[in-house]
C-alpha cells in the first residue's frame, strides 16, 4: 500500500504524516495525528459530526481526502479554548444546555464559528442556516440556537 | 423555569435545593472541549476491522459458505462463520430466564430477516475488510416469508423460528400476557355506547448520530477491554460471558459514554464476535456500524397494532376495556416478549376502569428484530389509548379532557393489575395543562386533587 | 485494491488516467467519496486536476464560463451571479456547498442535481476537454461519458426572465422532492413569448418540461392562462420513488409547485 505525505497546520501546530492514499482527512485526524474532536457519524456528509475549518472554510473532513488538504490551515474544536480558557461559542454551549449526548458538539461549534468570524451578529435565520448541515438528535436545536446567539452577543460586548 | 409549590403543598416536604435550578451538566465541559472520548476514540496499533457479511433474504436456507476467495484476499486476517462461535445459538433475556434461546449470533443453516449477520471478515483495512466480504460466496435456497403479524398468526403460515416452534411467544400464561379485571362483558352489556377501534405504527429508528460499535484490545492473560457504546453494559459483558463460553472475569467492558441511545444500543450485537475475533486473532477489533447499517440492522421500536373495545356512559364514565396488543419482534425475541408484557402491565392507561380484558401479543415475522426503545411497548400504546380516549369523549359529546378527569385514576383507586393506586398525580397535570394551554374545564374539575377523593 | 488519489495539473494527462478501469474523477468528492465511504468498491483510484483554471469564474459581455471545479459557495458569493444564487444555496448545507462543485453537478443523479436543473433551463453548453455540447445532450449520455468536464458556459439571465424552485421537507437544508428552473421571456404586455422549464427528480436525471413549455406561449402569468400548462407538466415523466417521496406524490405535486414559481 503506497503511503504518501501530508503535512498541514493543526489548531496552529504543524503535522507530517504519513498516510495510504484515499485516506479521509477524518481518519488521519483521529487515526493518525489523534485529534479525536471530529466525530464520525454517518461517513456520508449528512450529520456534519466530522466538520472542520479548512483554510477559513467550513468542511466535512470525512468527505475530504487528507492528501487534499497539504499546506492548508485547519482547525478543530479541540484547539478551539485558548490556554484553558474556553472559547465563547463553548462557554455559551455549556451554559445553555446545547450539549446532550455530545456528539454533534464539536461540529456543531465549528459551523457556529465560521458563522461569527464572517456575521458577528447574525439573525436567527442566519444561525439556523448555518447549522443547517449539522444534525442533533438529542437537544431539539432551540438550545443550541440559543447559545450561538448568545456567544454572539458575548463576542459583540467584548469588543465594544 | 416556574417550580408550583400550590400543588401537593399539604403533603410535600419544602426543602428543595436542587428542583428548579439550573446545574450545570457534568459532560458539557468534555463535549464543548471534544475531549469525552466516545468508544471510537480508542485507537489501537495494528487494530483490524470487522465487516459483516449480510443476509440478503427475508427467509432461506443457506446450503453451503464458501469463504476461501475471502480469505485470500490480501490484507484479510480471519474469517468467522457460525462453527468459531462457542455459543452460537442464545438470547439476551436468559439472564432473567426468559427463554429459548432463539437468535444465531452467526447465520447456522439459515436467515430469518434480510440483514442477518452471515459471516465476519477481519482485516487490516475497511477496505480490505469490505473487498474480501464481496467475495464470500454462500448459496441460499429461498423460503416463503411472512411481514404481517395477522399472517403469521394464520395456520399454514410459514415457521419464522424454529426455536418458539410457532409464530408467538409463549408465555407462561399461554399464547399472550392476559390480565383480567371484573366482567368486562357485562360492563360491555350495560355500556350507553361501544366503541372499537384499531391503532397501527411502523417500526422507529432511534438514528443516534453515533452508530453501534466497539473497539476491543486484547491485554496479557486472555483478558479483554472491550470500549463499547452500549447502554446495557453488564447485561452486555453477562451475555458475552455466555457466548464466548469465557468466565467474565476475562471480560472488561468500558463504556458509559453514548452519542445517542434513546433506549437502544442495548441489543448484544457488536460486542461478542468482536471480543472473538480480537481472541482468535490476537490483534484489537473494531467493529463500528456504517450508517446504513444503523438504519438498517440495528434493532428499530417494533411496530405494534392495537385494538381497543371500550363501553362508555353518557355521563363520561368508562364502564369496560378490552385492549388486545400485537408487538412485532421480527425474526427474534431480543426484548420483545418483555415489551409486549409491559404493554399489558401499561393498558387500561392512567384511568380507572371497573372491567379490564388485556391480551398482548409478541408475534414473530420475517422482519428486522425489534427491540428497546424508549418506554417500549407503552408509546404505541398510549398513542393508542389517547386517541381513543378523544374519539370517546367526541362519542358522547363531552369536552376531551373533562372526559379524562372523569377517569383519571386517583390514590386509592384499585387498578385492573390488583395494586392499589399510589403517587397519582394526572389530575394536578391536567390542571396545569388546562390553564398553560388556556383551556377551561368545568370548575369542579379544577377543585379535583388526586390525593383527596371527591370533586 | 485500495482506494488511491491521483493528482494531475492538467486535463489532458487526467483524462488518460481515467481510462484505466476503476478510475474515476472526483470533483469535491461529496459524492463519489460518500460512495467509497459506503463500501462502494467499484472505484480504485480517483483522479483529480489541479489546473487552476477549472475553479475560475468568468462574466464578460453577458457571458457566463464557471469552470467545473467552480463550488455552490463561490457561485452563491459571487455578486455577478446573484440571479443564480437561489439555485446554488439550495444544493447541501454550508459545508456541503463549500465542496460540490459544477461539474459533480451535472452527474449527480435524482434527488441530487438542483443546480445542473438551472443549468439546463439556461441552455448551458457544456465544455469537454477539446468538445462543447448542449446539456442536453451532454445529460442524456452522461453515464458513458469518461472525459474531465471542464467548463460550463451560458448566457447570463435578466433576474425577471430567470426563476428557481426547490422544494424540500426539511427546511433550510434538505434533499430536494423536486426542483423547477424556468427561463422565461416575456412581452411588453406580459405575455410569454419563449419558455424553457426544467424539472429535477422528474427522471433520474434533469428534464424538460416540453410541453408546458409550449402551452406556456401566449399566455399571461395568470391562474386561468397558465392551467393547460400545469396540466401538461406532467407529460413524460418517469418521476424517482426515494425515502423522501413516491413517484406518485412527485408527480401529484408538480403542477402546484410549477403553479407557484410561474404566478409568482
Ligand atoms: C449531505 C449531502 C447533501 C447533498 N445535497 C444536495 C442537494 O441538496 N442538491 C444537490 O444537487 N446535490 C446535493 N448533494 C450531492 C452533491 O453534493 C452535489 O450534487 C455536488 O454538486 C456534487 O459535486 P462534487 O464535486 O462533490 O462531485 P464528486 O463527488 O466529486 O463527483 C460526482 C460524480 O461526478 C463526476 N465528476 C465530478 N466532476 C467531474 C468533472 N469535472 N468531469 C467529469 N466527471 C466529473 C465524478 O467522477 C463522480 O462520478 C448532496 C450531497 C451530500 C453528501
Amino acid at each position: 500500500m503506497a503511503k504518501v505525505p501530508v503535512q498541514f497546520t493543526l489548531n496552529g501546530s504543524e503535522k507530517a504524516e504519513f498516510i495510504e492514499s484515499g485516506t479521509t482527512l477524518l481518519h488521519a485526524l483521529r487515526d493518525k495525528i489523534g485529534d479525536t474532536s471530529p466525530k464520525g457519524g454517518c461517513h456520508q456528509g449528512t450529520c456534519g459530526a466530522c466538520s472542520v475549518i479548512i483554510d477559513g472554510e467550513l468542511r466535512l473532513s470525512c468527505l475530504t481526502l487528507a492528501e487534499t488538504c497539504s499546506g492548508a490551515d485547519i482547525k478543530t474544536t479541540a484547539g478551539l479554548a485558548e490556554g484553558g480558557v474556553l472559547h465563547p461559542l463553548q462557554r455559551a454551549f455549556l451554559d445553555a444546555f446545547a450539549t446532550q449526548c455530545g456528539f454533534c458538539t464539536p461540529g456543531m461549534i465549528m459551523a457556529a464559528k465560521v458563522l461569527l468570524d464572517r456575521t458577528p451578529n447574525p439573525s436567527r435565520e442566519d444561525v439556523v442556516e448555518a447549522l443547517s448541515g449539522n444534525i442533533c438528535r438529542c437537544t431539539g436545536y432551540e438550545p443550541i440556537v440559543q447559545a450561538v446567539l448568545t456567544a454572539a452577543r458575548a463576542n459583540s460586548q467584548n469588543a465594544a | 423555569m416556574e417550580l408550583r409549590r400550590d400543588y401537593f403543598a399539604d403533603v410535600r416536604k419544602d426543602g428543595l435545593h436542587e428542583i428548579g435550578q439550573p446545574r450545570p451538566r457534568l459532560d458539557s465541559p468534555g463535549h464543548v472541549t471534544g475531549k469525552t472520548a466516545y468508544f471510537a476514540d480508542r485507537n489501537f496499533p495494528g487494530m483490524l476491522h470487522l465487516k459483516m457479511v449480510r443476509s440478503p433474504h427475508h427467509h432461506a436456507r443457506i446450503r453451503s459458505i464458501d469463504t476461501s476467495e475471502a480469505e485470500k484476499h490480501p490484507g484479510v486476517v480471519r474469517v468467522l462463520t457460525a462453527k468459531d462461535v462457542p455459543h452460537n445459538v442464545y438470547t439476551i433475556l436468559i439472564l432473567i430466564q426468559i427463554g429459548p434461546e432463539d437468535e444465531t449470533v452467526l447465520a447456522d443453516g439459515k436467515v430469518r430477516w434480510k440483514g442477518e449477520a452471515v459471516v465476519a471478515v477481519l482485516a487490516e483495512t475497511e477496505r480490505a475488510a469490505q473487498e474480501a466480504a464481496a467475495k464470500v460466496k454462500v448459496d441460499y435456497e429461498v423460503l416463503p416469508a411472512v411481514f404481517d403479524m395477522e399472517e403469521a398468526l394464520k395456520p399454514g403460515a410459514p415457521l419464522v423460528n424454529e426455536y418458539h416452534g410457532q409464530n408467538y411467544y409463549l408465555y407462561d400464561s399461554g399464547e399472550c400476557r392476559k390480565v383480567r379485571f371484573g366482567d368486562v362483558e357485562a360492563g360491555f352489556a350495560k355500556a350507553d355506547h361501544i366503541l372499537e377501534q384499531s391503532y397501527q405504527s411502523s417500526p422507529i429508528e432511534h438514528a443516534p448520530t453515533e452508530t453501534t460499535g466497539c473497539v476491543v484490545a486484547p491485554e496479557g492473560n486472555d483478558r479483554f477491554t472491550c470500549y463499547t457504546n452500549t447502554q446495557a453494559m453488564f447485561f452486555t459483558l453477562d451475555n458475552t460471558s455466555i457466548i464466548l463460553q469465557m468466565p467474565g472475569n476475562k471480560l472488561h467492558f468500558v463504556g458509559g459514554t453514548v452519542g445517542g441511545g434513546f433506549g437502544g444500543k442495548v441489543d448484544v450485537i457488536v460486542e461478542p464476535i468482536a471480543i472473538l475475533g480480537a481472541k482468535l486473532t490476537g490483534r484489537p477489533v473494531s467493529f463500528i456500524y456504517s450508517r446504513e447499517e444503523e438504519m438498517q440492522i440495528s434493532s428499530p421500536r417494533a411496530a405494534e397494532k392495537v385494538v381497543i373495545k371500550d363501553g362508555v356512559m353518557k355521563d363520561g364514565r368508562i364502564v369496560a376495556r378490552k385492549v388486545t396488543g400485537y408487538t412485532d419482534a421480527g425474526a427474534y425475541s431480543r426484548h420483545s416478549p418483555y415489551g409486549a408484557q409491559k404493554g399489558a402491565g401499561h393498558y387500561p392507561g392512567p384511568y380507572t376502569v371497573p372491567n379490564v380484558w388485556i391480551d398482548t401479543y409478541c408475534v414473530y415475522t420475517n422482519r428486522t428484530p425489534s427491540s428497546a426503545m424508549r418506554g417500549f411497548g407503552v408509546t404505541i400504546g398510549d398513542f393508542a389509548l389517547e386517541v381513543q380516549m378523544d374519539k370517546l369523549a367526541r362519542l358522547i359529546g363531552m369536552d376531551p379532557l373533562e372526559f379524562r378527569f372523569i377517569n383519571a385514576y386517583r390514590d386509592g383507586d384499585m387498578k385492573a393489575h390488583r395494586q392499589p393506586t399510589e403517587g397519582a398525580a394526572l389530575i394536578e397535570c391536567m390542571q396545569e395543562a388546562s390553564r398553560a394551554a388556556n383551556w377551561p374545564v368545568a370548575e369542579k374539575y379544577m377543585a379535583m386533587s388526586s390525593y383527596r377523593k371527591g370533586a | 485494491m485500495t482506494l488511491a488519489l491521483q493528482t494531475f495539473s492538467s486535463v489532458k494527462d487526467a483524462n488518460a488516467a481515467l481510462l484505466a478501469a476503476g478510475a474515476r474523477y472526483i470533483g469535491g468528492g461529496t459524492l463519489v467519496v460518500r460512495a467509497a465511504n459506503e463500501g462502494d468498491i467499484s472505484v480504485s483510484s480517483l483522479v483529480r486536476v489541479t489546473d487552476p483554471g477549472l475553479s475560475r469564474i468568468a462574466v464578460s459581455g453577458g457571458k457566463v464560463r464557471l469552470g467545473a471545479s467552480v463550488t455552490m459557495a463561490a457561485i452563491a458569493r459571487q455578486p455577478e451571479l446573484a440571479t443564480l444564487a437561489p439555485a446554488a444555496r439550495a444544493v447541501g448545507g454550508p459545508a456541503i456547498r463549500n465542496m460540490a462543485t459544477v461539474g459533480g453537478n451535472l452527474f449527480a443523479p435524482a434527488p441530487y442535481g438542483d443546480f445542473a436543473v438551472a443549468l439546463l433551463a439556461l441552455d448551458a453548453t457544456v465544455v469537454t476537454g477539446d468538445s462543447e455540447m448542449p446539456i442536453e445532450t451532454f445529460l442524456a449520455g452522461r453515464d458513458t461519458s469518461r472525459a474531465v468536464v471542464t467548463a460550463v458556459g451560458f448566457s447570463l439571465p435578466r433576474a425577471e426572465s430567470f426563476r428557481f424552485l426547490k422544494v424540500s421537507r426539511v427546511k433550510p437544508k434538505g434533499v430536494s422532492v423536486l426542483s423547477i428552473a424556468a427561463l422565461l421571456q416575456r412581452a411588453a404586455d406580459g405575455t410569454v413569448t419563449a419558455a424553457r422549464i426544467a424539472l429535477g427528480c422528474m427522471a433520474d436525471r434533469p428534464i424538460r418540461a416540453r410541453s408546458a413549455e409550449k402551452a406556456l406561449l401566449g399566455c399571461k402569468l395568470t391562474p386561468q392562462e397558465i392551467a393547460p400548462a400545469l396540466a401538461a407538466a406532467s407529460q413524460g415523466i418517469a418521476p424517482i420513488t426515494d425515502p423522501i417521496a413516491s413517484a406518485w406524490y412527485r408527480a401529484e405535486v408538480l403542477p402546484v409547485h410549477l403553479g407557484r414559481l410561474l404566478s409568482n
